[in-house]
Order: C-alpha cells, then sequence, then structure tokens
C-alpha cells in the first residue's frame, strides 16, 4: 500500500533562508576549490618546468575566460575561510540566535567580497 | 539518497479550482492533494476563499474549505492553538503550525504542502512513523542510577530547571526536522533537529544519570554529525525554539568529554 505513496516536495518547494543558501555555497565553494587545486597545481608545475612553460601558462592564464575563472576561486577560497570561521564560532555555541542569524550571514559576504577586492587592488 | 527531482509518481500536476462567487474579499489558496485511491498523480487544487466569512489563521482557511467546499481534504489537527503540533505544515515555502499562523502575514496567494520530502498517506498528512521511532531510539524519559528519595520526588534547584527552558517546549511537531535538508538526504541514518533537541533535553536535564550512555549512543557519524549548522531548523521552528544550538551544546558535550 504505502509503495505507491509519492514523496512530498521538498527543494521545489521549500524557500532556503540567507543560511541556508549561505550553507550550500560553502559546500559548492569546497567543491570547486578541490578542482581549482588541479589548476593550481598547473601552475606550479609550469613555473618549475622553465621559461618556455611559463610563458605558455601566462599566456592561457592571461585569457579573460580563466581569469575569472581564477578570480572566482580566489572569491570561493575566501568564502569558504570566512564561512569556515563562523563554524568555528558557531562550535563554541556562540551566536545563535535567530535574530543575528542573516546580519552574521550578510557579514560573512560583505567581508568575503572585501578580501577579494582587497588581494585585487594589492595584486 | 541525495536526489533533487521529486520520483515520476510524485510529480506533481495541475487540480481543479473552486470559485468563491459573490465574494468580494478573495485570498486563493493552493492545496497540495493526494488521493492513494484515485491512482493518480499528486495534485494542486486551488480555492478562492471569501477572506469576510474566514477565521484569521491559516487553520481556519483549512477547516473552511474542508467543512464548506471540499470535505474530502485530509489534514491533521486538534488544539488549534499551537500546543499539540498536528497541523505542520508547509505554507508559501516555510514549515510552521497553521493554527498559529495568520492568513494576513502573507501577501497574496498561499501555497500549502505537506512537510517536505515526507511520504504522503492521503493530501497533506504525512506518514511520522520514522520520525517517532527515532524518538524512541533516544530514551525519551527520565532515567536513574540512584535509589529514588523516600521522601519526595527528585528535586531540582531552579538554576537546573531553567537549563531546560527553550527544550521541553518542543511540540514534536516535525517542522525543523523536515525542514532539513541533511535529514532529506540522509532521515534513514541522522536523527534530525527536532530528536537530536530531544536528546539534549534529557542531557541537560540534572535529574538524568544516564548522561555517559546517551553521549555513546550519539557519538556516530550519521546519527548527530550530519549536522552541518545549515540552520533552517531554528529559522523554521514555529515554538521559536534552537535545535541547531541545542545540537552545538551536544558536539561540544562529546569534544569536552573526550579531549579536554
Amino acid at each position: 500500500m504505502s509503495a505507491n505513496r509519492p514523496l512530498s516536495p521538498h527543494l521545489q518547494v521549500y524557500r532556503l533562508p540567507l543560511t541556508g543558501l549561505v550553507s550550500i555555497t560553502h559546500r559548492m565553494t569546497g567543491v570547486f576549490l578541490s578542482m581549482g587545486l588541479v589548476l593550481f597545481v598547473y601552475v606550479l608545475f609550469a613555473i618549475a618546468a622553465g621559461e618556455g612553460a611559463y610563458g605558455a601558462m601566462q599566456a592561457f592564464m592571461s585569457f579573460w575566460l580563466f581569469k575569472l575563472v581564477y578570480w572566482g576561486f580566489i572569491y570561493a577560497l575566501f568564502f569558504h575561510l570566512v564561512h569556515g570561521i563562523r563554524h568555528l564560532i558557531w562550535d563554541f555555541c556562540k551566536t545563535f540566535e535567530r535574530m543575528t542569524l542573516d546580519k552574521y550571514a550578510v557579514y560573512e559576504l560583505i567581508a568575503s567580497a572585501s578580501l577579494t577586492l582587497i588581494t585585487f587592488v594589492v595584486s | 539518497m541525495v536526489e533533487f527531482t521529486l520520483p515520476k509518481n510524485s510529480v506533481i500536476k495541475k487540480g481543479k479550482t473552486y470559485k468563491a462567487e459573490g465574494a468580494t474579499n478573495i485570498c486563493h489558496f493552493e492545496v497540495y492533494r493526494w488521493d492513494p485511491d484515485s491512482g493518480e498523480n499528486p495534485r494542486i487544487d486551488t480555492y478562492e476563499i471569501d477572506m469576510d466569512q474566514c477565521g484569521p489563521m491559516v487553520l481556519d482557511a483549512i477547516l473552511k474549505i474542508k467543512n464548506e467546499i471540499d470535505s474530502s481534504l485530509t489534514f491533521r489537527r486538534s488544539c488549534r492553538e499551537g500546543v499539540c503540533g498536528s497541523c505542520a505544515m508547509n505554507i508559501n515555502g516555510k514549515n510552521t503550525l497553521a493554527c498559529t499562523k495568520a492568513i494576513s502575514d502573507y501577501k497574496g496567494t498561499v501555497k500549502i504542502f505537506p512537510l517536505p520530502h515526507m511520504s504522503v498517506v492521503k493530501d497533506l498528512v504525512a506518514d511520522m512513523t520514522h520520525f517517532f521511532e527515532q524518538y524512541t531510539s533516544i530514551k525519551p524519559w527520565l532515567t536513574t542510577e540512584s535509589e529514588a528519595p523516600a521522601e519526595a520526588e527528585r528535586l531540582q534547584s531552579r538554576e537546573d530547571r531553567a537549563k531546560l527552558d527553550g527544550l521541553y517546549e518542543c511540540v514534536l511537531c516535525a517542522c525543523c526536522s523536515t525542514s532539513c535538508p541533511s535529514y532529506w538526504w540522509n532521515s534513514d541514518k541522522y536523527l534530525g533537529p527536532a530528536i537530536l533537541l530531544q536528546a539534549y533535553r534529557w542531557l541537560a536535564d540534572s535529574r538524568d544519570e544516564n548522561d555517559k550512555e546517551r553521549l555513546d549512543e550519539l557519538d556516530e557519524s550519521f546519527k548527530l554529525y550530519r549536522c552541518h549548522t545549515i540552520m533552517n531548523c531554528t529559522d523554521t521552528c514555529p515554538k521559536g525554539l534552537n535545535p541547531a544550538k541545542a545540537i552545538a551544546e551536544i558536539k561540544k558535550l562529546l569534544v569536552e568529554r573526550d579531549h579536554l
């Protein structure tokens, strides 16, 4: 009888709060960063492999699309770092108050964007 | 298991619309319907409700539909004041109790679904068997080793009693557990926020003498640690409780016990 019972809608209807969106972004940036490490190894490899390989890498990385990818990588890194610190604070059982959750999530977004911007300006 | 889309038999179809003839102050209610005897997929029926003839809460509108428009509409309700936890459902994208939620809190159409990612028995009634089995598994009662006092109950100081505030008020409506993506994907093994808040309620009770066993039971990668502090539970709790914090307290107790 229960075999034909439907599953009630979940992602289809649920409106994730900001903390939920930040949480899933944390997971996605984690995956993105793992994949980005392959690119990072390529850069290190090119640096070690001499002038020719270095030049080729530089040309490759200066292409606008790849520039976009590695700035995305840097943003992901800062976002992941900032939310990681958020988790660390949570682990002390602090700042769980419902009314403050959105506020801290906005702080996280501002902090990660600012760190990326600072890196861009400094580099 | 993580599956983002609905299985074939659960995909929602368009249903009927019931007009409110002659009404001037209309609110639309879109309600999830599934009849186990029909052999058909779930559908969304739309009801026009004359708000001049309806009580203020979402439950009032649902009762009006059942009483006056479509008596086959099936849902759970009992106390109509937020203490029984029966009328938990997903209203406009968030889980809450229909009886304590005012219709005026929403702008426009009110969309009503059963609690998310649950097996549907009929319409808005979800199968809660597994949820309550998980509740049983944490032994939600006072357990003691010491001899019971001969002359009185096991007493508690005011301070110790205060530690149960924010925990004992839980009515086990399952709004939090069914709002949690972790619970959606792993409810077979992960206990979910409601049950973990209850587990902490007994850990926090100064009269209970079985903390060690309770913690041993929870110290496992799925039961407790599938909580990734997504915070949907705290965001959605219709009683204003904080399951995410209770879970963090359990994790902290385990760290203090094993590593400090």
